[in-house]
């Protein structure tokens, strides 16, 4: 039977090569011109603890995780007992016969791929064992496997012939014993090889580079799972002249440390995640205030507190709004796919330079460490903005802080070593910086400040259909919300689609379709159903489908509970 | 008011010993800018919160460029401008409450990073703006609004701990003297490395140390202060130790240490990896 999409899951213990093993399959279906999103759980240590990593690979564009597990590879018992719930009703699980056995008669074989990798004279060719066995449950075409290992291992070494010919020994190892086993799970539908140039490439990865695009040459940061990829990025890229990347001493040092370059005319960002971003809130403020172009980058675990380090979870909207005390909005952009990480981090950056201020990006765990095809972006075409910049007579004491109504460009900013010296102030302040309490200077200032965001419109967005029942995921819910809407418009449900970037400031076409809508519903990875509460400050009816279990939504049950939340707004409908 | 803005509402109270400093901070700007023939908009003065912070609002004459913060986060923001604008010359002024209580955290990064700045510390022992509650170098036993019955918790002795974290570059002096005080500022501005010029600088509402200090003849008072000897070796670490296990307040140069500055660092760095360009990076993802 032809299928569209698999999903794949090793699963063993970390330090297995339970990712390699899911990343070399994923690269070789890419090879083969399928799509695929990768995506892995492990536990906040750095050896062993129970871990997993798996690739849905698919003849069209992969929007999530997918619902249920089509081929298992169990490396362990533990790994067994706690993936094997997850297997679809024909799925079958290739288990690790050098350390457990399973009493005959499910649907499962046992492999013992160490022992047949040495065989081939490599020891390192185990998981191209288990490959083979997985391609052949799945008959996907050998050629491409083979095509994939003679790719990557042709690095111009000596060697290399006798590596790539042990690897494919290795591959058809694999095959013999899933033959013999007789399985088979279902047939991969032939690709639809994308027209396109494509990258391989995660979410914090694409942000990174996104940013950089933009002309990001600042960047400081602290190690904290989700972030810590993103430090590494910066460290190994951006390097160069005039570019700056650094591991400093805390979040807190972080921030203003951002605070001083962006002052000093970089373009400056930071990443951390939740606990880091409560450290930051006062610097935050202070970036507001003294309105200094920044950018701070939220990759969501869970929380509260050290909470679920690497774990799923959308539960910061509400801190990244307002982070500081104070009369504060933050702009928050939250990409809802890898491809959107890219083009927000640019969009962040330029953002920041053009309003003068601190713009919050919030991304997710399971966004940003998943590997993902995406369209190659066109790195020629990412604006790069840069603020305006005092050129004047260098007057002692520019007036930086004057009232701005908006009807004009909003005044430069002088930068050190240039003219126009003033101060920049994280005390209310007159015009030219110097501390002030009186009322007029307060209410002109706030309203300045509020005023800027409406610079900030030209975030993506997508409002589809007309039904009066909207469904309205953010951020990283995006693609399983998608995917669960494709679904359900198929089998005919009345159902409208409405999805921004920017949850901060929302853009007006938005607000106007959300206020058009009876309903709104909200999938959301948190308890309190954080955006539906602040949909609902603005009027509208919203109400939130919550998940909070550490892992994303599931594409199907997000389906059923929309489809209940359907047929219960259609009965309320019927008796009104 | 200040000179430059009569609309500028905060004042120190009269006879505070941030005036002195003011003062010799106006004095070894002047004369750094015209040594090093930079433009006075080159000078970037990175203040904390505190009675001292304001100091950015009040010098007089031409005006550096200047940011005031939020309290104890001189040190990275300094760091933020002068990892990105190495050419500026970066510092800070801060008090005791700022730079030694909520912004200690940062003083041994600065110095194992040897970033080239200056702070200049005003330390009057107490918080003045929020009147008169203890601080970190308030003396053991002390009497003040947050210490009803005496301060119970041990004075810190700055001067020691900077030497301990590493600080490349370390004066002690008192606001009494703002000549002297600004020969020993520029001497850190010019040291390349980071530098700290640590001033005593009196408190009359809260904790008048002036006679204290400068000593009282009528008064039978011994000041506490006293000059660094010319023999004193700057550069030897035990004679700066040695130094600093005598009573009261040294007022001179107490120790100095050549090594390469962050800085200088970064530029080994780059000059090994020249970067690449984002389309460069990008290609690395290519399938």
């Amino acid at each position: 039977m032809l299928r569209e999409d698999f999903v794949i899951r090793f699963a063993g213990e970390g330090g297995q090569g339970l990712v390699t093993s899911a990343d070399a399959l994923a690269r070789a279906a890419v090879h083969a011109g399928y799509y695929v999103q990768t995506f892995s759980t492990f536990p906040s240590q750095i050896m062993g603890g129970p871990a997993s990593s798996q690739v849905r690979i698919s003849n069209r564009p992969v929007l999530s995780n997918g619902d249920h597990v089509d081929i298992l590879v169990a490396l362990n018992e533990y790994a067994y007992n706690h993936h094997s719930d997850d297997l679809a009703s024909d799925g079958v699980t290739i288990y690790n016969a050098e350390e457990f056995d399973l009493p005959s008669g499910g649907h499962y074989f046992g492999i013992k791929a160490d022992e047949l990798a040495k065989s081939t004279g490599n020891a390192r060719a185990a998981n191209m064992v288990t490959i083979g066995a997985v391609a052949t449950l799945m008959d996907f075409p050998l050629t491409e496997i083979d095509a994939y290992i003679t790719e990557r291992f042709t690095r111009g070494r000596q060697g290399d012939d006798e590596i790539i010919k042990a690897n494919i020994e290795a591959v058809r190892l694999g095959v013999g014993v899933a033959e013999e086993a007789g399985y088979r799970v279902g047939q991969l539908a032939p690709a639809n090889v994308p027209g396109y140039e494509q990258v391989m490439i995660t979410g914090n990865a694409a942000l990174s580079l996104g940013a950089f695009a933009a002309g990001l040459d600042f960047y400081v940061g602290y190690p904290i799972s989700p972030a810590t990829t993103i430090l590494l990025w910066m460290e190994n890229n951006l390097v160069g002249k005039d570019r700056f990347a650094y591991q400093v001493a805390s979040e807190l040092e972080a921030i203003a440390t951002l605070v001083g370059a962006g002052y000093a005319g970089k373009k400056a960002m930071t990443a951390t995640a939740g606990p880091g971003i409560s450290l930051m809130g006062e610097g935050l403020g202070l970036a507001w205030m003294a309105e200094i172009p920044c950018v701070v980058v939220d990759v969501q675990r869970g929380g509260p507190a050290t909470g679920l380090p690497t774990k799923s979870e959308q539960s910061d909207l509400l801190v990244c709004l307002h982070p500081a005390h104070g009369d504060v909005k933050m702009p928050v952009l939250a990409p809802g796919s890898v491809e959107e990480c890219f083009y927000a981090g640019a969009l962040a950056v330029n953002w920041a330079e053009r309003y003068q201020g601190p713009v919050m990006v919030m991304s997710e765990m399971g966004q940003a460490e998943r590997g993902e095809n995406i369209r190659k972006p066109d790195i020629g075409s990412v604006k790069q903005e840069s603020r305006s910049i005092y050129t004047g007579n260098g007057e002692n004491g520019y007036k930086r802080y004057v009232s701005w109504d908006g009807t004009v460009p909003l005044p430069p900013m002088p930068l050190p070593g240039g003219p126009g010296a003033y101060v920049a102030n994280g005390s209310e302040h007159d015009e030219v910086g110097d501390t002030t309490h009186l009322p007029d200077h307060h209410i002109r200032l706030t309203e300045r400040r509020f005023r800027k965001l409406n610079l900030l419109n030209d975030a993506p967005f997508e409002i589809e259909g007309d039904a009066s029942v909207a469904l309205m995921p953010w951020g990283s819910s995006k693609g399983p919300a998608r995917e669960a809407y494709d679904r359900l418009k198929a089998e005919g449900a009345e159902i409208s689609w409405i999805y921004s970037v920017a949850l901060s400031p929302l853009p007006q076409a938005v607000l106007d379709a959300l206020k058009k809508k009876d309903l709104v519903i909200v999938p959301e990875l948190n308890y309190l159903g954080q955006w539906s509460g602040l949909l609902r400050q603005e009027g509208i009816n919203a109400v939130s489908i919550t998940q909070y279990t550490g892992l994303p939504f599931r594409p199907g049950d997000l389906a059923g509970q929309i489809k209940q939340r359907l047929k219960a707004t259609k009965k309320a409908g019927a008796t009104r | 008011m200040s000179a430059r803005n009569p609309e500028y509402d905060f004042a120190w109270c009269p006879g505070c010993g941030d005036f002195g400093v003011r003062r010799a901070l106006e004095w070894a700007l002047e004369d750094y800018t015209s040594d090093h023939e930079i433009p006075h908009n080159n000078n970037v003065i990175v203040a904390g919160i505190g009675c001292s912070g304001n100091m950015v609002h009040l010098l007089e004459g031409e005006q550096p460029f200047g940011i005031h913060g939020i309290h104890g986060r001189t040190l990275p923001i300094a760091f933020g401008i002068k990892a990105g604008r190495p050419e500026l010359n970066t510092v800070v002024v801060a008090g005791d409450g700022d730079f030694l209580s909520i912004g200690a955290e940062h003083i041994s990064p600065a110095a194992k990073r040897n970033l080239d700045i200056t702070c200049v510390i005003m330390d009057n022992g107490v918080y003045g703006l929020t009147k008169g509650q203890s601080s970190p170098t308030t003396a053991f036993g002390q009497l003040t609004s947050s210490t009803p019955f005496g301060k119970i918790e041990q004075q810190l002795h700055p001067l020691k701990s900077y030497m301990t974290m590493g600080v490349s570059f370390i004066a002690s002096h008192y606001s009494s003297k703002p000549r002297d005080l600004a020969k020993f500022i520029k001497m850190g501005m010019d040291h390349r490395g980071f530098s700290i010029v640590h001033v005593q600088s009196p408190c009359t509402t809260y904790n008048d140390t002036y006679d204290i200090l400068k000593g009282d003849r009528k008064k039978g008072i011994e000041g506490t202060a006293w000059i660094v000897e010319d023999d004193h070796d700057p550069t030897s670490r035990q004679a700066a130790e040695d130094l600093l296990e005598r009573p009261g307040v040294p007022l001179g140069l107490i120790y100095r240490e050549e090594r390469p500055t962050l800085e200088q660092e970064q530029e080994k760095v780059r000059s090994a990896h020249p970067g690449s360009s984002p389309a460069e990076v990008l290609e690395t993802y290519a399938v």
